[in-house]
């Protein structure tokens, strides 16, 4: 078996463009569900609403990629104001099912043969709508390290992304010590108790709502960027699980527990996946046991038992603390 | 390189897989293109033909010919594919000459290679009528997939009156419901036998053994409710793609009764096997309504529901309530899952793909309320087919959902809920 391999994906996996996608749509379900317990079950919908702005705006009509960032932000402001709207005012699994709903129609809109000339169909758009982006790459030569390789326009990628997961965290660590966020904690904790104080609660329900979702937006930047081509079933409700496996595996309700989270999952996650289509290849597991193609479905097998695993016996993750999450929606 | 390898997961599942695969899945640079053109009797092109294609390792796709009658679509994996037509969607006047014969198999060997375009034979065939029958018939279809709705949203609804759970993976229970009956059926049983033997199953393991292995003990510990509902996502996802990995990703027929002519009545259409399955549909759920409202563990059922703790006061064995709510639910699922095998053939992600549905359908009728979920099943049912007079195919699954969320906007609590649940 080739171990040099194995670790060299999982390690480009665990610091690269996947983990800081993960990263970036953790945080912000980290500030719905970790500090303010909005159950937003359709964070892919915000990463298809900035990837898709990008793209439709740059290839189709032929705008600059910053103007198309901006108008990204400003669509997951839309989106976060039209699912807060009916649901925010109701019980916390009226917002589940509205945002997953939400974020199917997203993704069904975007691959229906009907808008294939705005959006691509299931193929979604190819092109080259990071040109403007690259073209101010500072970095001459890429990276190679014995178990690290980038090409100049990855390396740029990976750098600004992680300097994005940079800012963010820190935005929350200062919007958590704010008012604004003790606020939102209370929220959590005990909503009536907060509006018995006088405070709006479905205003500041609101304005997390967005916030979270502008992050979830960046991961859609990145996302479609790093890849240069965006595809409507990349940002299914599979998505939406993943980002809730990476979360409360680091730890909902902390600064860094998203960004912990995202290494750590992708790491086991492609480690795992590798070595045993390493043992399939060279038939240490039997074909009926394990084939080629049934490796691939494992992933979602062991994403849905440790979302399991950790809800019952770890809700608070690796660094969590348990007195800081008291999850219950039955008031 | 080019080994064959023959997937199929023990010995007595050998008969059910038979998927081709080539060793190396990892060469995504390169692909194929499966195509075909649709034809009429005379050669002409026909657009706007619905096709739907699968393939190995859970590939799908939703296809429409294209105006010169062209479809394509591109593989990474070797494999087997299938690629089935929509008949419904082919023009007035047209009809496929094997009729029976919805699905074709493409085998590509090796990604890069050309593959054999797919033809379906078409001849002449019954003019259909304008507007108002096609409405007739859709109001038909939507009574159909308004009773399968429901028979989910009865046993979700009543799940989560009395424990609260709102769960996701109840969509796991239809394609249970289906695969288990199509694993008996390709095992040499009638496909009537196998189906009650599935409902067993669905009962024992789906219903009782799931209720007191994973969620009894979640209840005892005091899991949240949230954390239930989390835990439901990852056993949902677990448990679809425990289905895959056992039964494969493609699209399969009941061997008995797969190819079965129509009735013909009046403006309607409409198949043995559907009028069949859609009769016992009705009398589960007339059952189940009858249990709610006269037994007397229908009537504690409620009682739980309302006062969880006053129920118990009262001497009602709350945990045996919930017991028996999880069997019914899990059988009412189970046969959603054969009815909707019988329409429409089985596959791993039939169930999850009408959980949406599913919760549109309760949340309009008012979460918790056994009778509005019924209401709200036919409701959405009827709205999803009669939606496709004015929007595409492709779009009434989206129409549903916008639908569910403008209910919200205007009356929260349902058409049938009570205003104080939703606070």
């Amino acid at each position: 078996m080739d171990w040099t391999f194995i670790f060299q994906q999982s390690i480009s996996s665990a610091v690269g463009v996947n983990a800081i996608i993960f990263a970036l749509a953790a945080i912000g379900l980290n500030m719905h569900f970790g500090y303010t317990g909005l159950l937003n079950f359709g964070q892919a919908g915000f990463l298809a609403v900035g990837a898709y702005t990008v793209a439709v705006l740059v290839v189709n009509f032929d705008v600059s990629v910053w103007i198309a960032f901006l108008a990204g932000i400003f669509a997951a402001i839309l989106l976060a104001l039209l699912l807060g709207v009916p649901t925010l005012r109701l019980r916390a699994d009226y917002l589940a099912i509205v945002t997953i709903a939400t974020a199917e129609i997203i993704r069904q809109v975007a691959r229906s043969v009907t808008l294939r000339e705005y959006f691509g169909g299931s193929d979604g758009i190819t092109g080259k709508f990071g040109a403007d982006f690259f073209a101010i790459n500072p970095f001459p030569a890429g990276l190679d390290l014995p178990l690290l390789r980038y090409t100049p326009n990855d390396l740029w990628v990976v750098v600004v992304g992680w300097g994005l997961v940079v800012i963010f965290v820190f935005f929350t660590y200062l919007m958590m010590r704010s008012p604004w966020g003790r606020v939102i904690k209370a929220i959590r904790e005990d909503e009536e108790a907060v509006r018995s104080l006088g405070k709006n609660v479905y205003l500041y329900k609101m304005q997390s709502l967005v916030l979270g979702g502008v992050v979830g937006a960046f991961a859609g930047f990145v996302y479609a960027i790093s890849r240069q081509s965006v595809q409507p079933d990349n940002y299914s409700t599979a998505l939406t699980f993943f980002a809730y496996a990476v979360l409360i595996l680091g730890g909902a309700a902390r600064v860094l527990g998203p960004v912990v989270g995202a290494v750590i999952f992708w790491f086991l996650l492609v480690f795992i996946e590798q070595t045993l289509r390493g043992l399939v290849n060279i038939d240490k597991i039997p074909d009926w046991l394990m084939n080629q193609n049934q490796v691939g479905q494992v992933r979602f097998m062991l994403v849905g038992l440790g979302l399991m695993l950790l809800m019952i016996y770890r809700p608070q993750g690796i660094f969590g603390d348990k007195k800081e999450l008291a999850l219950d929606a039955r008031a | 390189m080019r080994k064959l390898a023959r997937a199929c997961v023990a010995g007595l599942l050998l008969a059910l897989t038979s998927t081709f695969s080539i060793g190396s899945a990892q060469a995504a640079e390169e692909v194929s293109v499966i195509s075909g053109v649709m034809q009429g009797p005379m050669g002409e092109p026909m657009a706007g033909v619905e096709l739907s294609a699968t393939g190995p390792d859970g590939f799908t796709a939703d296809l429409t010919s294209a105006v010169d009658g062209s479809w394509s679509f591109e593989i990474s994996i070797a494999g087997e594919y299938f690629v089935t037509i929509d008949p419904t969607t082919l023009p007035s006047g047209v009809a496929l000459t094997e009729p029976d014969k919805l699905t074709k198999q493409v085998i590509v060997f090796m990604i890069g290679s050309p593959t054999p375009t797919v033809k379906f034979l078409t001849g002449d065939g019954p003019e259909r009528d304008p507007m108002w029958q096609t409405a007739m018939q859709l109001t038909l279809d939507g009574i159909i997939l308004g009773i399968t709705i429901s028979l989910a949203a009865v046993g979700l609804s009543l799940i989560f009156g009395t424990t609260g759970l709102t769960n996701f993976a109840h969509g796991e229970l239809i394609t249970l419901g289906g695969l288990t009956t199509f694993f008996f059926n390709k095992m040499g049983l009638h496909v009537v036998l196998a189906a009650i033997i599935s409902l067993a199953i669905c009962a024992l393991i789906g219903g009782y053994a799931q209720d007191k292995l994973l969620w009894k003990p979640l209840r005892r510990r005091g899991t949240g409710l949230i954390a239930m509902l989390v835990v439901s996502i990852g056993f949902g996802l677990l448990v679809r793609y425990v289905f895959l990995y056992i039964f494969g990703g493609d699209k399969e027929q009941f061997l008995q009764y797969a190819g079965q002519a129509g009735w013909q009545f009046g403006p309607f259409s409409l198949t043995p096997k559907a009028l069949v399955g859609l009769s016992i549909g009705v009398l589960l759920i007339g059952l189940t309504t009858a249990w709610l409202l006269k037994s007397k563990l229908g009537k504690a059922s409620r009682a739980v529901a309302d006062n969880p703790a006053l129920a118990a006061a009262s001497g009602i064995d709350v945990e045996r309530v919930i017991n028996v709510v999880w069997i019914l639910g899990a059988v009412l699922a189970g046969y959603a899952g054969v009815m909707m095998g019988l329409n429409q053939g089985v596959q791993f992600i039939m169930g999850s793909d009408t959980l949406l549905l599913i919760f549109a359908a309760v949340t309009l009728g008012g979460l918790g309320t056994a009778f509005g979920a019924i209401v709200g099943s036919m409701i959405v049912g009827l709205f999803i087919q009669l939606s496709t007079l004015i929007i595409p195919t492709e779009l009434k699954y989206v129409g549903a959902l916008a639908v569910l969320i403008i209910i919200l906007l205007v009356r929260p609590q349902g058409i049938m809920g009570r205003k104080e649940r939703i606070g």
